[in-house]
């Protein structure tokens, strides 16, 4: 039998396993030629990264030494590019000019790495991380030690960060998006994720977007799109690969992304294969290795004349740094008919989500324990039907088949001294002797009498089993509403751990708090935006999109889809030059109705969405700022005349308010929150029917609280009488902050009063001078951060993707 | 009906902008000759598009928030799926959606099949 002619372009890992097939199967077919760019052999590049950690050498990471090659009979040309293909001859042209002639060609080119076209991105000292050079490149300049910036939180990068640590070097991650590996995680365990990887002391930046690589003759540091600087001596980009196609689009095949290829992995010459990162295959490329093994097993078989059957891969990913446990395998994007079941055990960290459809298993995300991800992921490929396992699924093997576990009876059947509250170390046992001692029936019975779940909080699930477990039918669940469906913990009780555990975002709140759904919905996350805003003031990062419209856009939507903009006009007060200002803005941009609001403003109704950053800047010019009508925060301070021109009034009314707004602007409370002055009881600025109002006497001034005038109409409570407009200030800034802390999202300051008590508010806020002084100390903080105009950061190009439609595609041939 | 129309009409399918374009779990308008269609990201970075207008009263759903595959309408809270456009729960309506394609992070909508409907 004579030999055909097989030519390889590529020396990867995908060639490397075509050959051992065709080696296996037909051992005399071929005579074959390698031609490597790469001056090496066949080595494993999924295993860089230990190389990189010096976990590795070289040497072990090698797939074919150069006895496999010679044994094979194989001739490997290594360090020599193929530059082209004439597929009429049947032959490749080397860079060395030298002409091949072959039978059947197989193109293994791989991937390159993507490079950001940023300034600065040819210095020395920027890498990417795709072979030993690379690697050879990053431990050279881990010796001189120093900072490294890594450009990308994909799999790659964080490989290349945490290699990059145990090599000694300082090492800050870049990433574009807002949760680590957004590709193969959901943000769930992109967050845990993050945390881990900041445990090791690498510092993790999100939301990143780098502006520009800084240097002269070579790197040192680069500079993000909000003008921070950090200085580096390496800058690794690894921000994903491109199939390397260009050969074969200049030999005329069909590509597109990647070399297209058929289910034979034939490219559209029948002469010539194609495997590995290069090729595209029903519209997918792949990154991983598992998918190009299948390939490489169908191109054997094809470059034999008996055509496989490859019809695309699930792939299964997991991270190569030591001590993260990661895992995810197949689609685990919501659908339509796709459930989903979660597990979250905050305090071993670990978070587990199966996607189901129809029954079957379609995609797993595992952290903190990966040890059922191959189980999982042999289910996902086979469409195992799991409707009988479904109960104990998210459990793993073990569990499978087992009958599943009633909680209740896994709760009654722990020893009396097993541990239920850690913080105020209460076992089993005393728990359930005070319950039947003491006769208690009720979650707070049992924090009070025995401090379990009294502190963080953690344990509540289990301490109510044991109310269930021990009282059975007599005890029945405090009616604690929960936030909304995506937990059973209510308001107060997620305020609380939010403090107590000190979790500074929304996935970090979702995870540690075992939410049930893996992001949250409409409810719960503008309450949540709002608890961590106001728990932790200048740290945490206001979610945009976890924020109602009004309050993302600083405006009213109105029924039409345009928006209403009304100015502040501090305690009522305005000028001739604001007047004007008003009125050219209202001419300018044809704004059709110009109202006087309830709250002596002025309401500019009918403005399109993006018309709004022009009108902001114009009202800014002259000095207006948002009005903050749309926030569920400070909104007007209603004033009389006061003794400034009134014939009865008795204190500067209108200064107090204008003092008043000035010192409350800005700040976001649970609810929308109104005030009032009057110069006198005679009460014309209408006090005491707002959230907090003052009324002047001839004494001092009477403060007064709760008050409401919408669906219910309430007059106020009074809470104190003070004797100089700076305490009056004080005592109002403090109870406004006790609100933004104990106050329900949306609960209105005359709720919160009526669940907590007046008295109680009163004896915090007048009667305790260390917790008022504290409370204002907090209020003053949190305004620092909070006194920011809105619309002036907005004019200034912040969120400008609101404020114009992403495109217009032939809207203006239909409006002839 | 609309099996009807949208037989008659091709597909056409047009480049609208990146997927980089929208927020995470948020929307952006394409302005169109058939009226506005609101482009929704949500969290798991799937890509979705709408009439831009609630069956309710026609509310702009582009400025709802988006958690899941569903948006919550700006003005009166009624939840829509973004997957079939259908109201969930015990509101009633549909939004009409449009397909969408997503290739190297460019995202085309089929503007053709929407055409044989009235704005």
């Amino acid at each position: 039998m004579t030999r055909q002619k097989l030519i390889v372009v590529g020396n990867g890992m995908a060639a490397g396993r075509v050959l051992e097939h065709l080696f296996d199967d037909a051992p005399d077919a071929f005579d074959v030629t390698i031609f490597n760019a790469e001056p090496r052999v066949n080595y494993n590049r999924i295993m860089l990264s230990p190389v990189l950690s010096g976990e590795k050498a070289y040497e072990d990471i090698l797939i074919h030494d150069d006895a496999w090659y010679a044994g094979h009979g194989i001739d490997l040309v290594k360090g020599v590019r193929i530059d082209a293909v004439n597929r009429t001859a049947k032959t490749v042209t080397a860079a060395d000019g030298s002409v091949h002639r072959y039978d059947k060609l197989l193109i293994a080119t791989g991937s390159n790495p993507v490079i950001i076209p940023l300034p600065g991105k040819d210095l020395p000292g920027v890498v990417t991380y795709r072979d030993l050079d690379d690697v050879d490149r990053m431990t050279a300049a881990a010796k001189a030690g120093g900072r490294a910036v890594v450009i990308g939180g994909g799999l790659l990068g964080l490989e290349a960060a945490a290699g990059l640590k145990a090599q000694g070097m300082e090492v800050t991650v870049l990433h574009l998006m807002p949760t680590l590996m957004e590709r193969q995680l959901d943000p769930a365990a992109g967050y845990l994720l993050q945390r881990a990887i900041e445990a090791r002391g690498i510092e993790v930046v999100c939301k990143a977007n780098t502006h520009a690589i800084l240097g002269e003759t070579r790197v040192t540091g680069v500079r993000l799109d909000d003008g921070r600087e950090i200085a580096a001596s390496l800058v690794v980009m690894a921000v994903g690969i491109r199939p390397s196609a260009a050969l074969a689009r200049a030999a005329g095949l069909d590509t597109n992304r990647g070399v297209l290829v058929d289910d034979a992995m034939r490219t559209s010459d029948p002469d010539i294969f194609s495997v590995g990162e290069c090729v595209e295959h029903r519209g997918t490329c792949y990154g991983l290795v598992a998918p190009l093994y299948d390939m490489a097993k169908v191109a054997a078989k094809g470059l034999l004349g008996t055509p496989g059957a490859y019809t695309g891969s699930v792939t299964a990913t997991k991270l190569k740094v030591t001590g993260i446990d990661l895992f995810s395998a197949g689609d685990f994007a919501e659908g339509k008919g796709r459930e989903e079941i979660v597990l979250r055990d905050a305090a071993r960290g670990v978070y587990k989500r199966l996607v189901l459809e129809e029954n079957r298993l379609v995609g797993a995300v595992l952290y903190g324990d990966t040890a059922d991800g191959n189980w999982f992921f042999d289910m996902v490929r086979s469409g195992t039907d799991v409707s009988e396992l479904r109960e104990t699924l998210i459990f793993g093997p073990a569990f499978a088949g087992a009958t599943p576990l009633d909680p209740t009876a896994a709760v009654a059947a722990l020893p009396d001294d097993a541990p239920v509250c850690g913080c105020n170390g209460v076992c089993k046992g005393k728990i359930v002797s005070a319950i039947t001692t003491k006769g208690l029936t009720s979650l707070d019975e049992v924090r009070t009498h025995t401090k379990a779940s009294a502190s963080c909080g953690s344990c509540t699930p289990l301490v109510e089993k044991l109310l269930v477990a021990t009282l059975g039918d007599a005890y029945s669940a405090a009616a604690v509403t929960p936030m909304c469906k995506c937990t059973d913990l209510g308001h107060d009780e997620v305020r609380r751990l939010i403090v107590a555990k000190s979790l500074k975002s929304i996935p970090a709140v979702m995870q540690e708090l075992q939410w049930k759904t893996s992001c949250g919905c409409a409810k719960c996350r503008p309450a949540l935006n709002y608890y961590l805003l106001c728990d932790w003031p200048g740290d945490y990062v206001d979610d945009q999109q976890s924020r109602f419209i009004n309050e993302r856009v600083h405006a009213n939507i109105q029924k039409d889809g345009t928006y209403s903009v009304v100015p502040r006009m501090w305690g009522g007060l305005t000028t001739p030059a604001e007047l004007r200002a008003i009125a050219d803005v209202a001419d300018r941009f044809a704004i059709p109705t110009v109202k006087v609001t309830g709250g002596q403003r002025i309401d500019l109704l009918g403005v399109k969405k993006e018309d709004l950053p022009a009108v902001w800047a114009e009202l800014g010019k002259a000095g207006m700022i948002s009005g903050a009508a749309y926030a569920k925060g400070l909104r007007t301070v209603k004033t009389c005349v006061g003794s400034e021109w009134c014939r009865f009034g008795t204190q500067d009314s209108t200064g107090l308010g204008v003092k008043l707004e000035k010192a409350m602007w800005g700040s976001w409370t649970p609810a929308k929150v109104k005030l009032g002055v009057s110069g006198c009881p005679r009460n014309c600025a209408e006090a005491t029917c707002k959230d907090i109002g003052v009324v002047c006497v001839e004494s001092g001034y009477e403060i007064h609280f709760a008050g409401a005038a919408g669906m219910h109409v309430k007059g106020t409570e009074v809470l104190t009488h003070v004797d100089t407009e700076a305490e009056c200030i004080e005592v109002i800034m403090a109870l406004t902050q006790l609100y933004r802390e104990q106050g329900r999202y949306l609960e209105r300051i005359y709720k919160w009063a009526d669940r907590v008590g007046v008295a109680a508010i009163r004896a915090l806020v007048v009667d305790d001078e260390d917790r008022r002084a504290a409370l204002l100390a907090r209020f003053l903080f949190s305004q620092k951060h909070a006194q920011v105009d809105p619309w002036a950061e907005r004019v200034a190009g912040f969120e400008a993707h609101e404020f114009a439609p992403m495109a217009d595609v032939g809207y203006k041939e239909a409006a002839e | 009906m609309n099996q009807m129309l949208q037989s008659r009409f091709a597909e056409e399918w047009t480049v609208v902008g990146r997927l980089a374009d929208i927020p995470v779990q948020g929307a952006r308008v394409v302005k169109s000759r058939h009226g506005d269609i609101a482009v929704f990201r949500a969290a798991d970075d799937a890509v979705f598009a709408l009439r831009n207008a609630c069956p309710h009263r026609g509310g702009p759903l582009s400025e709802g928030i988006v958690h899941g595959h569903s948006v919550t309408c700006p003005l009166h809270n009624f939840v829509i799926s973004l997957e079939t456009g259908v109201v969930e729960g015990p509101d009633e309506g549909c939004a009409r959606t449009i397909a969408v394609r997503v290739e190297d992070g460019v995202i085309s909508l089929d503007l053709g099949r929407l055409a044989g409907v009235a704005p």
